[in-house]
């Protein structure tokens, strides 16, 4: 009858994998972003650099292809993890740049006079940075880094590609059975549609829980 | 005690010259570090440093351990023929990625003027699309193109296989991108067209579009940008572009890494100097002086020039 009931089971698992993938790789992104960031407002100019160059390089390289990199030819290099972790791992790192760059902009809207301030009460650079700046650079960019979050869940799809069997992997083999396309596909995609509103939903509602009243 | 009030040399100047504003926020996050701040300096460069060298030296290491840094795995990549290869996969996917622009940019701007429109029905059918097209992974659709559409008797060329979803998808972001540019152009613009005597669409077309295309040319150049890295799907449709070509390649080869380093290092410096021509397009002067006033030279003034530039 209808295939997507039929194969409840494997579309439920199918549709776990995802949210897994999103879900740690988002969080994961959040933190690396955000050390990135510092890095790249430290005064140390090695740090400077070096977290240029990663912000540069994850936003030029297509994400499929590190995929296919880290799946597929660092295991002749002896570098061999399982196929999930190895995909999160790849998302974590490429949306780290996305967050980076996202934190970065807030870090711009904070007003000089709150650094300056907090270098006039006599705060260390990491204490201004860890008591002023990320805070207030971290509520300016809830929304940003949501829509940051919401490419993410997408992009977990790539995941297909080299095998990871989660919602998009698993809905395509359903419909090679059932030869159902239309139906099959756009469950999916309403889905796909329900994570990023539910991703939307949660950066409205985290926006109107941090917001600054100016 | 008045010993220390007379500077025995001249107070240093606020950190302001060309090399002190290298970087936005060195401009203002810390002062001129004196000796203990540059001893830390200089202690974390040098830490930070060894760190580095350490992680890619545990690499180079993992690499050779495993004979991946033999000169004969490398050595194809001398030769002029494997580029030639390569570089045809870089016209197809510079090709696809060109429709997709075009076609992506000009459903765009209808996109962009529907959901401005003044009918109601106009506006959310294309609100609609655009909030389908942004949220659903290109991929599935292209699933859908490759396994489900023949199917149903529908089988396009490989090109537009790729083509097809990535338009869809990316056409979306254009239209969001060319709103706000529409919508972020003062009203007097508009007003003062129609008060010409233009008709509405004359003034959409010879005074809103063209100043707000050129208000949003550094986002429109970042989504080339972005659609030219989805063409890397063409993979999966076994469309001959550049990461497809990297595959064959390297199959054919038996020389994974070297082939996919080659193929992201081409990656990187296309969209490298994409970027960097997005961002000196951000950066660089704008040809009309902006409406707002020139504000007064305080260091606040010049930061905040600085976030808007």
């Amino acid at each position: 009858m209808n295939p997507l009931i039929d194969n409840l089971g494997p579309l439920l698992q199918a549709l776990g994998t995802t949210l897994l993938m999103a879900v740690v790789a988002g969080v994961g992104s959040i933190v690396l972003g955000v050390l990135v960031t510092i890095a790249r407002v430290s005064p140390i100019p090695v740090l400077r650099a070096a977290a240029f160059l990663y912000v540069q390089f994850f936003i030029n390289v297509p994400l499929l292809a590190l995929l296919l990199l880290a799946v597929f030819a660092l295991p002749d290099a002896g570098l061999l993890l399982p196929l999930t972790p190895t995909a999160i791992i790849v998302l974590t790192v490429y949306e780290a740049a996305y967050v980076a760059e996202a934190v970065r902009s807030g870090v711009n809207t904070v007003p000089v006079g709150q650094v300056e301030a907090s270098r006039a009460l006599g705060l260390t650079l990491t204490q201004s940075l860890r008591y002023v700046v990320v805070p207030q650079a971290l509520r300016a960019v809830v929304q940003p880094i949501g829509n940051v979050m919401i490419a993410l869940a997408m992009n977990t799809a790539l995941a297909a590609a080299v095998g990871v069997v989660e919602l998009t992997a698993e809905v395509n083999k359903i419909n090679l059975v059932a030869a159902q396309p239309i139906l099959i596909f756009s469950s999916a995609g309403v889905l796909y549609m329900a994570i990023a509103l539910a991703i939307g939903l949660a950066a409205g509602w985290v926006e109107r829980k941090v917001a600054i009243v100016r | 005690m008045t010993a220390q009030l007379i500077p025995d040399r001249p107070a240093p100047a606020r950190p302001r010259s060309p090399r002190r504003s290298r970087t936005y926020a060195a401009s203002f996050m810390y002062d001129v570090p004196g000796p203990r701040g540059r001893r830390n300096i200089l202690v974390g460069s040098i830490v930070s440093c060894v760190l580095f060298a350490a992680v890619i030296g545990y690499g180079l290491w993992q690499f050779a351990s495993h004979g991946q840094l033999d000169p004969s795995r490398w050595a194809p990549f001398t030769e002029w023929p494997i580029w030639q290869y390569l570089l045809v996969g870089l016209l197809g996917t510079l090709e696809a990625a060109a429709i997709v622009a075009v076609l992506g940019g000009l459903l765009g701007v209808l996109l962009a003027l529907g959901r401005i429109s003044r009918l109601r029905a106009v506006r959310w059918v294309c609100g609609f699309y655009i909030e389908i097209a942004r949220t659903v992974p290109v991929l599935l659709v292209i699933y859908l193109m490759l396994f489900g559409l023949p199917q149903l008797g529908i089988n396009l060329p490989v090109l537009w296989k790729l083509v097809v979803p990535l338009t869809i998808a990316n056409s979306a972001v254009f239209a969001e991108i060319i709103r706000a540019g529409i919508l972020s152009l003062p009203r007097g613009q508009r007003e003062a067209a129609l008060s010409l005597g233009m008709r509405p669409g004359q003034a959409m077309r010879f005074v809103v579009l063209p100043q707000a295309a050129r208000n949003v040319a550094p986002s429109l150049v970042t989504q080339f940008v972005s659609l030219l890295k989805d063409t890397s799907l063409g993979y999966i449709v076994a469309f001959t572009e550049l990461l497809y070509r990297g595959q064959v390649l390297a199959s054919y080869l038996h020389l994974l890494i070297p082939t996919y380093v080659a193929v992201t290092v081409i990656y990187l410096v296309v969209n490298g100097s994409l970027s960097a021509f997005a961002s000196r397009l951000q950066r660089g002067p704008r040809r009309r002086p902006s409406a707002q006033p020139v504000l007064p030279a305080l260091p606040a003034a010049t930061h905040q020039e600085e976030t808007h530039a």
